[in-house]
């Protein structure tokens, strides 16, 4: 079961591939799809690795991803501790 | 495992003027990277959004003011820090941070940088040191790297470039760190840390210029100067700011270089005027507006 999941806002992506290339665990490809402004957005190629550490959504110029935790209790940010 | 029923939103959005969203920033621009840092830290720092004032002064990384939601002051070329300095002592409850740009901070506002560092007034400085004049055109700026081209140095850039942790640890700074925008975690440390700090800060973020810097000096894309950031950085903290230069030749030195304690401006006024006035002094601090 993933640890974590992320959030994607297509609309917002310029395509410039940080989030792809720095996620530790390589949960992220660009889509060969365009989104309107014509750029390619990544999307998830394996969602069971993500451990939601919001590296993408710390590298993300455009605020379009975000990565976050799921709590085992089903509650989303109250066990959120960082891992370095 | 319980069904999730809400999805967080991005935590830099509560800081952010949604309404200006999509940024003017190009693609590739780590300008945007540095905002999510400063989000965390804004979270991780606890400061009360009421006492925060964000200063820029003009330029790519001068829109950083409009962007954000908070008490923000879009200023004059090069004035950010004059602007700043006014905020801070007539609120002094105010923690002042001004964000901008290396030509708006130190070709044309250099002066009042290393003014305000002397002082030792209570600000953070945050500046996004793209090597060049971006927004007006790719001008050379007192940053660019020797050789390098520019729309005013057609031929190769041979002005020596300032060495901007130096700089600011001379001129008094009480916090100094460098890093690039790759070092994403590193840097929301560091703005945290000058967040809960007294005195001058100043941070220094190496960042990817892909459209006016990189393009005329065949250094690709965004994500290819964050590859060379990845590469050719060394984590040196504490390492003597004269040896820090930037040179894009060889390594890029980043980490905390400074870190001390020097009476701040505010403290060593309210000493000196209440030694001579007694009990005639008002302090600022007591009358200020809140
Ligand atoms: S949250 Fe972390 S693991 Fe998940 S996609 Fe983003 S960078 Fe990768
Ligand atoms: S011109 Fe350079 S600094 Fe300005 S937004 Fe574009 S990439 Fe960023």
């Amino acid at each position: 079961m993933a640890k974590g999941s992320v959030s994607i806002i297509v609309e917002r992506c310029k395509g410039c591939g940080f989030c792809v290339e720095f996620c530790p665990t390589k949960v992220l490809a660009l889509s060969s799809a365009f989104n309107s402004k014509g750029y390619h957005p990544p999307y998830v190629v394996a969602p069971e690795k993500c451990s939601g550490c919001d590296l993408c959504g710390m590298y993300c110029p455009d605020f379009a991803i975000y990565g976050w935790k799921i709590p085992s209790n089903g509650k989303p940010g109250e066990d959120s501790e960082d891992e370095e | 495992m319980a069904e999730l029923e809400v999805i967080p939103e991005n935590p830099v959005e509560q800081f952010l003027r949604m309404e200006r969203i999509p940024h003017i920033w190009c693609a590739g621009c780590g300008i945007g990277t540095s905002v999510n840092c400063f989000a965390r830290a804004l979270i991780e720092s606890k400061v009360d959004l009421d006492k925060v004032a964000i200063v820029s002064g003009i330029g790519c990384t001068g829109r950083v003011a409009g962007y954000l939601k908070l008490d923000s002051f879009h200023t004059t070329h090069g004035r950010a820090i004059p602007f700043a300095t006014g905020l801070k002592l007539a609120n002094p409850k105010l923690k002042v941070i001004v964000y901008s740009g290396d030509g708006d901070l130190f070709a044309i506002g250099g002066n009042h940088f290393i003014h305000a560092a002397r002082r030792n007034l209570d600000l953070v400085i945050i500046c996004v040191n793209n090597l060049i004049y971006a927004m007006t055109g790719g001008q050379v700026a007192p940053t660019t790297p020797i050789s390098a081209l520019s729309s005013t140095t057609p031929y190769g850039c041979y002005e020596p470039p300032f060495n901007l942790p130096q700089l600011a640890e001379a001129a008094g700074a009480t916090y100094v760190a460098r890093w690039t925008t790759f070092h994403v975690r590193q840097l929301a440390r560091s703005m945290k840390e000058a967040l809960n700090k007294e005195g001058f800060s100043f941070i220094e973020i190496i960042s990817p210029c892909p459209t006016l810097y990189q393009r005329r000096n065949r250094m690709g894309d965004g994500l290819d100067a964050m590859k060379f950031y990845k590469q050719r950085s060394k984590i040196r903290n504490g390492a003597p700011t004269s040896e820090v230069a930037f040179d894009i030749n060889s390594d890029i030195i980043v980490g905390k270089f400074v870190d001390r304690t020097r009476p701040t401006l505010l403290g060593t006024m309210h000493h000196q005027l209440r030694e001579r006035l007694g009990e005639k002094y008002a302090c600022v601090e007591e009358v200020a507006c809140h």
